[in-house]
């Protein structure tokens, strides 16, 4: 469960956002909208825990996500709007490299089948620098496959660039985290056939 | 934890491997440089001889400088290190893990090229082992405070020169103690204290250093 109470955002000089407050359950998604610059990106930073909040508390299971950052690292995934994926590596290294890093146990039959879910198998050894935009991002979201264990998802524009068959993909995937008592809250400027039942959505603005 | 720390550096060795010309650049600097020397000096034996445990360090000074922008840059620029700073590994074990492999990759080469560019200065026997040696323990030392340099400028405008500024006065201990070993060991006095001195440097950087990246990574995500 994720605690977010009176969270205030500055950047510069400017105050992005103040006195956000919201809960998501077991099974739910948090759907963030506003315009561009409304401090979605900087919301799900400080959610994630890589930049600290003006004002406000994000607790994770009750604990402040400061204080027990190891165990909430644990817990959570974090999609940045940057792929995260080395140029110089093929897919399948890139994946591997970071399952390892997160201390998931990921086989070569977990890879492959992280890949094929994303429809990569095909280029799984081709270096990331070749693929196109669409590509990358699906290499990129090929992680969701393969970090089961991780319970809340923080995704940053996750459908960007993708063509329809992907979405209908991740879609689907994220139906099947939620289903599991998965989290996840996401930004997205599409209309995306997102969990109906379990989406709530929250709307950034002064 | 060893298993991401092993992840970590064999990542930068493959991902270096792939992009051979970027370091093998860095070693040809440093080739060059020490090369030109004895160019500009003149071929005086015992002038270049005294000269030469200098110009092999502050070329190697130069050189590990040039690769620093390198170590934690790309990561920046391609959201990798965002995804290092959230995992539930101790971060200062993974920049260790990026110091050793920045190491390999420019430190051993260095320490390993500069005997054979000794014999350009003349120097033979004890003193170009010496010089191996104190490379070896000195080079470690370079990577772990340019990596202070390099997280502290990461996102920077103008960041290569602003890294030069703040690492090259850091590195004057070393510098000292490096050069210093070999001079004394030409001069008959013996390197052993220069090289414990070296020894003691490198083991408070490797403890207290990663420690201070880590913060100065933290602060560059922010």
């Amino acid at each position: 469960m994720l605690e977010v109470r009176d969270l205030a955002c500055q950047r510069g000089e400017q105050l992005l956002f103040s006195g956000v407050s919201f809960d998501v359950g077991a099974g739910e998604l948090l759907w963030v909208e506003g315009r561009n610059g409304a401090g979605k990106t900087s919301l799900l930073r400080i959610l994630c825990g890589l930049s600290p909040a003006e004002a406000g508390t994000v607790r994770w299971q009750g604990e402040s996500i400061r204080s027990t950052r190891e165990s909430f690292c644990g817990d959570s995934l974090f999609l940045a709007h940057s792929n995260g994926l080395k140029d110089d590596l093929t897919i399948a290294e890139n994946l591997r490299f970071h399952g390892r890093l997160a201390g998931i146990e990921a086989d070569a039959e977990d890879i492959d089948s992280a890949l094929q879910a994303c429809g990569l198998t095909e280029r799984r050894d081709l270096a990331v620098r070749y693929l196109s935009q669409g590509q990358r991002r699906r290499a990129a979201l090929a992680r969701l496959w393969l970090a089961r264990s991780r319970k809340l998802w923080i995704l940053d524009e996750p459908f960007a660039a993708l063509d329809a068959e992907s979405v209908e993909r991740l879609a689907a995937r994220l139906g099947a985290h939620l289903e599991a008592g998965g989290l996840a809250v996401l930004t997205t400027h599409q209309e995306v056939p997102l969990p109906a039942g379990r989406t709530r959505r929250l709307l950034l603005a002064h | 934890m060893w298993d991401a720390f092993v992840a970590v550096f064999a990542r930068d060795v493959l991902q270096a491997w792939r992009r051979r010309a970027d370091w093998l650049t860095t070693i040809f600097f440093f080739v060059i440089v020490v090369s030109l020397f004895p160019l500009g000096v003149g071929p005086e034996p015992a002038l270049l001889k005294t000269m030469a445990p200098g110009i092999v360090w502050v070329a190697a000074l130069l050189a590990a400088m040039l690769s620093l922008p390198r170590v934690f840059g790309t990561d920046f620029a391609d959201g990798t290190l965002e995804q290092l700073v959230l995992t539930p590994q101790p971060l200062p074990f993974l920049v260790l893990a990026k110091v050793l492999a920045h190491w390999l990759l420019t430190g051993i080469p260095l320490a390993v090229i500069a005997p054979v560019l000794g014999l350009q200065f003349g120097l033979e026997g004890e003193p170009v082992v010496v010089l191996f040696v104190a490379l070896l323990l000195g080079t470690p030392c370079l990577s772990l405070i340019g990596a202070v340099g390099a997280a502290l400028t990461l996102g920077v405008r103008g960041g290569g020169v602003l890294i030069a500024l703040l690492v090259l006065p850091l590195y004057i201990p070393v510098l000292i103690f490096g050069a210093g070993a070999v001079e004394a060991t030409v001069a008959g006095t013996g390197a052993a204290g220069h090289l414990s001195l070296l020894a003691a440097g490198l083991l408070i950087a490797i403890v207290l250093i990663p420690w201070a990246v880590a913060a100065a990574l933290r602060i560059a995500l922010e």
